[in-house]
């Protein structure tokens, strides 16, 4: 039988183009008093802590054991990381939580991207001999994938700067939102290509930041929070690296994820999902079976700021502040990896008394 | 609202340049290795997967069953572009130093597509579905750099 897991607290830093003044323990440490400051905890309520980041942004191997100065590990604390987006931690304490020996988990997450050239840094993440050697940029392998999307009738590129208008507006709402503003579609459309058929709207910034949040399992989670936004479903599945062997139209990963997280099992009112380029949300919202009673993005999803290792988990986050606040009784987030949605996470969030799966 | 700490910034940041760099060897295997050794030959090679699609660049494993795959099978040269993406300005680590198309190429005989660049000349050269052949370096190593690029098939 599954244990009941919740969200009970989320921070998050201010979202920029670089921090150039403080490292990465210096990021962390105040989000991590923030998101236990908020429910009243210190580190020694903490039955487990995990972490996602990655030494290929840091520049130094086990560069995670630094960062753990952001919590403090003496005395010993029982600690894992995740060389993955901060969504993956969180999928391991959940994991962790289910055993039974804790009550409470802290995910934390961070990577500053600014330090090296981001889309030539992640074209390390592909195959090694027929792929990575020609050094293909992120933003060139997501056109790839949206002139697939266009030539199958799938979407256009007006549909594409739509929800770069829409995003970026819903961003204005966001105070530690990096990109925001409010400029209609057709004008975005007469702009020069960036690296055809995208033009710089329809790609994420690159950003520095960071976010926590806190879990609690049973009546652990009640005590701390008056409305705890209970993990009713989360699964994860990836696709193969090659892109030429998937259907790049589609995110098969995520409706997988997406059924066996029980996304369908009841009414969305809002969905947060780790779209980096335009195309990709339109991607998703049709994995996801997404209808125009779901607000997709209210924070301006990745679109307005994509730290690295921290973005999936911020939509964890945010869907969690909505059924924290009351303003949503049940939610999906959503977080991606690997080019072209290769790795897609589903997380299903539900308040009290939201009638999905959870009894 | 979640909440909210704001980055404080500095006047004066020491920095120094940084080269990350793998100082390792690797041996590729009897499968990747004959796709890097075919490079040097000017033949290409897929592996034949369980349900019978050739899959190039060639699979160690069944994408969908996980079973080994040895079988190995002759493509193109020639070959079918399924989706490309125009870059106006090359980055000095692009394997060309002029406006080229990202694309992944359908190899005759192939099943899947394989990424790869088109040296096209503009932009307008370009359309999904086009043919295209391979352009070989003259001195070859054994590696992906060894197919220089994709050109437009001349007819």
């Amino acid at each position: 039988m599954k244990r009941d897991v919740a969200v009970i607290s989320f921070a998050q830093s201010a979202h920029v183009r670089a921090v150039d003044s403080e490292n990465e323990v210096e990021m962390l440490m105040p989000v991590v008093g923030d998101v236990l400051g908020a429910i009243d905890m210190t580190m020694d309520d903490i039955g487990f802590t995990c972490s996602g980041s990655t030494d290929y942004l840091a520049g130094q191997a086990f560069s995670f054991v630094m960062i753990l100065d952001g919590v403090g590990p003496w005395p010993p604390i029982q600690e894992s990381h995740v060389e993955m987006d901060g969504a993956w931690a969180l999928y391991e304490a959940w994991v962790k939580l289910q055993l039974g020996e804790i009550d409470t988990a802290l995910v934390y997450c961070c990577a500053r991207a600014s330090a090296g050239d981001l889309p030539m840094v992640l074209t390390r993440q592909l195959d090694p001999y027929t792929a990575g050697p020609l050094w293909p940029d992120s933003i060139s392998l997501a056109a790839l994938q949206a002139r697939a999307l266009i030539d199958a009738g799938k979407a256009t590129e007006a549909d594409m700067a739509e929800v770069a208008a829409r995003s970026r507006r819903a961003a204005l709402d966001n105070p530690v939102a990096q990109l925001a503003w409010d400029r209609p579609a057709g004008e975005l459309l007469t702009e020069d290509h960036l690296v055809a058929p995208l033009r710089r709207h329809d790609c994420p910034p690159i950003s520095d930041g960071v976010a926590a949040v806190a879990l609690a399992a049973g009546d652990a989670a009640g005590d701390r929070c008056r409305r705890p936004a209970w993990i009713s479903g989360i699964d994860h599945r990836v696709e193969p690296i090659h892109l030429g062997l998937r259907d790049l139209t589609e995110s098969r990963s995520t409706r997988l994820a997406a059924e066996r997280a029980g996304v369908h099992d009841g009414p969305l009112d809002v969905a947060e999902l780790h779209a980096p380029f335009t195309h990709q949300e339109l991607i998703l919202r049709d994995a996801l079976g997404l209808d125009a009673t779901t607000a997709v993005n209210p924070s301006g999803g990745a679109l307005a700021a994509n730290p690295m290792m921290t973005a999936g988990l911020v939509r964890i986050g945010e869907v969690a502040s909505h059924i924290h606040d009351g303003t949503a009784n049940r939610g999906v987030a959503h977080a991606t990896s690997g080019p072209c949605l290769q790795q897609n996470l589903v997380c299903v969030l539900e308040g009290d008394g939201a009638g999905g799966r959870r009894r | 609202m979640p909440l909210v700490t704001e980055p404080t910034r500095a006047v004066q940041v020491l920095s120094a340049p940084l080269v990350i760099e793998y100082p390792f060897k690797r041996t590729t295997g009897p499968v990747v290795g004959a796709f890097l050794t075919g490079l040097r030959e000017r033949i290409l090679l897929g592996t034949r997967a369980s349900d019978g699609r050739v899959i190039v660049p060639p699979a160690e494993s069944d994408p969908v069953t996980g079973d080994d795959l040895t079988e190995l099978v002759e493509v193109g040269p020639g070959g079918e572009v399924t989706t490309w993406a125009w870059v106006h300005h090359p980055h000095p680590k692009h394997p060309l130093d002029r406006p080229f198309a990202w694309a992944l190429v359908r190899l005759d005989g192939a099943d899947t597509a394989m990424l790869h660049v088109v040296d096209a000349g503009t932009v307008d050269a370009m359309r999904t579905g086009m043919r295209v052949e391979p352009r070989w370096r003259d001195e070859r190593e054994g590696a992906i750099g060894d197919l220089a690029c994709f050109t437009p098939e001349q007819g």
